[in-house]
């Protein structure tokens, strides 16, 4: 295994107005790795994500990417071309609301064709192909490629968005609240789909959830914020078994038991 | 394989205390200098009566509870790894390859298949291979087939915790360690796990496990590790 980190961050800090929505944060994130951010509304976790994802440039702090070539780059200092190519090709944001990724005018198998045409693919036949091949691991229909996304449920409008971004095969995956605007029995499904994903190619992720459930299923890591500031962090089932910090504490012991 | 002893899992003064900053920083002491060593092919059982620290003790060996001093070593990739001080991501690496745990519940994915949690945990091998493996050690336990598709949510106790062994001995970890393996067993079934840890054992697995049922106890255990309940102070 690579000793070197895919993405690191190093004293992060925004403030909106008076608000702190990151406070001297550090992350770190190594290949095929799920780091999950947990935290209560407005503790900084989606700023955090969107910083770390060249989304939103913080007022502090750097974000390093090394590339497959093992070349680092300053994510807020890249030229905002190359920023655009790096989430064409080798990142992927998986947003809460899959409407916000997806093209609602354009066709399933568009939706998933149009990110290898846009990394260059030509080959009609062979983009359709694969995107049916995608939208099967994602357990959508093969008959639904020519369907509009607009006929597609909540939870195929998630996994189509999933077939998006991963069908360029990204090394690091951005996830907002994956499974948040769905239905729990379709949440069950999609948990199970990302996890498998992930696993089998690799891919690295920062998640963003507030569900620690998701938290513990899907990472290896976690880090643990409250008002802009990372309170605890380590490995999944310790922190959520052992919390240290009162915060954490607070949160673990506050989850409804089903 | 009988060769010199070979130390798989030694820990060293360690200690752990619980504080529970929701009850104005109530401070719990568990464990205070514990000293264990295990070797290949040898199983030892946690004894101690009721709350005296032996879960926690199992625990902290995997790495879920956090130790607050002292060495956890284990053998991984040849050499001692302490996973109290190491950090995570190894601890992760050294669970793949080398320590499994088998807990008293089963907690996985909803919806997914008996089958797949347990093919999914075999290491290395192909999916075609991984599930023949699963499917065998399945029907050893007697989960029968009709189950294997169907997610163990809706199993009894019994056969949730056979899932969960099946889970944990498949991937054919050199360290292993047993929460209760047989606490919802009948007696077949039990004597079936007996045997499985006994394999284990000849295979060179180290083994630390917390037995309620002396049964158990005696047909696997080489000998007893005492954990001593802690005065609690406040």
């Amino acid at each position: 295994m690579s000793e070197d980190t895919l993405l690191s961050a190093r004293g992060l800090g925004l403030r909106f107005g008076a608000v702190p929505a990151l406070v001297d944060v550090d992350a770190e994130l190594w290949p095929g790795e799920v780091l999950a951010v947990v935290g209560e509304s407005g503790s900084g976790k989606t700023t955090l994500l969107n910083v770390l994802s060249g989304r939103l440039r913080p007022q502090a702090g750097v974000v390093w990417y090394r590339d497959p070539e093992g070349r680092l780059h300053d994510v807020h200092a890249m030229p905002l071309p190359a920023l655009r190519a790096l989430h064409r090709s080798d990142w992927g944001f998986v947003h809460q609301n899959p409407r916000e990724n997806l093209r609602m005018g354009v066709s399933a198998g568009g939706n998933v064709g149009e990110r290898l045409m846009a990394q260059g693919a030509r080959h009609y036949g062979r983009i359709r192909e694969e995107a049916i091949a995608w939208l099967r691991q994602v357990e959508i229909d093969a008959d639904r490629v020519d369907d509009l996304p607009r006929s597609f449920s909540g939870g195929m409008l998630q996994r189509l968005q999933i077939a998006r971004t991963l069908v360029t095969h990204p090394r690091l995956v951005f996830m907002d609240e994956p499974t948040g605007g769905l239905d729990v029995s379709v949440q069950a499904r999609l948990l199970d789909l990302v996890r498998s994903l992930v696993a089998r190619l690799g891919i690295a992720a920062v998640l963003v959830t507030h569900d620690l459930a998701v938290a513990r299923l899907l990472a290896h890591r976690i880090v643990v914020m409250q008002r802009g500031r990372v309170v605890e962090a380590g490995l999944t089932d310790q922190v959520l078994d052992d919390p240290q910090h009162e915060y954490t504490q607070l949160l673990v012991s506050s989850v409804l038991q089903a | 394989m009988n060769g010199p002893a070979r130390t798989m899992l030694r820990t060293l003064s360690l200690d752990k205390t619980f504080t529970l900053h929701l009850r104005n920083g109530l401070r719990i002491p568990v464990l205070r200098n514990v000293a264990l060593a295990v070797q290949a092919g040898e199983c030892v059982a946690l004894t101690g009566p009721s709350g005296a620290g032996k879960s926690t003790l199992l625990r902290a060996l995997y790495g879920n509870y956090r130790a607050d001093a002292g060495h956890i070593w284990v053998r991984h990739d040849d050499r001692m790894t302490d996973i109290a001080a190491a950090p995570p991501r190894t601890v992760v690496q050294v669970r793949a390859a080398t320590l499994g745990y088998v807990s008293q519940f089963l907690r996985v994915v909803p919806r997914v298949a008996a089958l797949d949690i347990v093919a999914e945990a075999a290491r290395g091998p192909d999916p075609a291979t991984a599930r023949a493996r699963a499917e065998a050690l399945l029907l050893r336990l007697n989960i029968p087939r009709r189950l294997h598709a169907l997610p163990p949510a809706t199993f009894s106790g019994g056969e949730q915790q056979r899932v969960n062994l099946a889970r944990g001995f498949i991937g054919g970890h050199p360290v292993l360690l047993l929460d209760e393996p047989t606490a919802s067993l009948d007696a077949a079934n039990r004597d079936i796990v007996i045997a499985m840890i006994r394999e284990a054992k000849t295979r060179s697995v180290a083994i630390v496990g917390i037995f309620h049922d002396t049964t158990v106890r005696d047909a696997v255990a080489d000998r007893s590790y005492e954990v001593t309940p802690l005065q609690e102070a406040a």
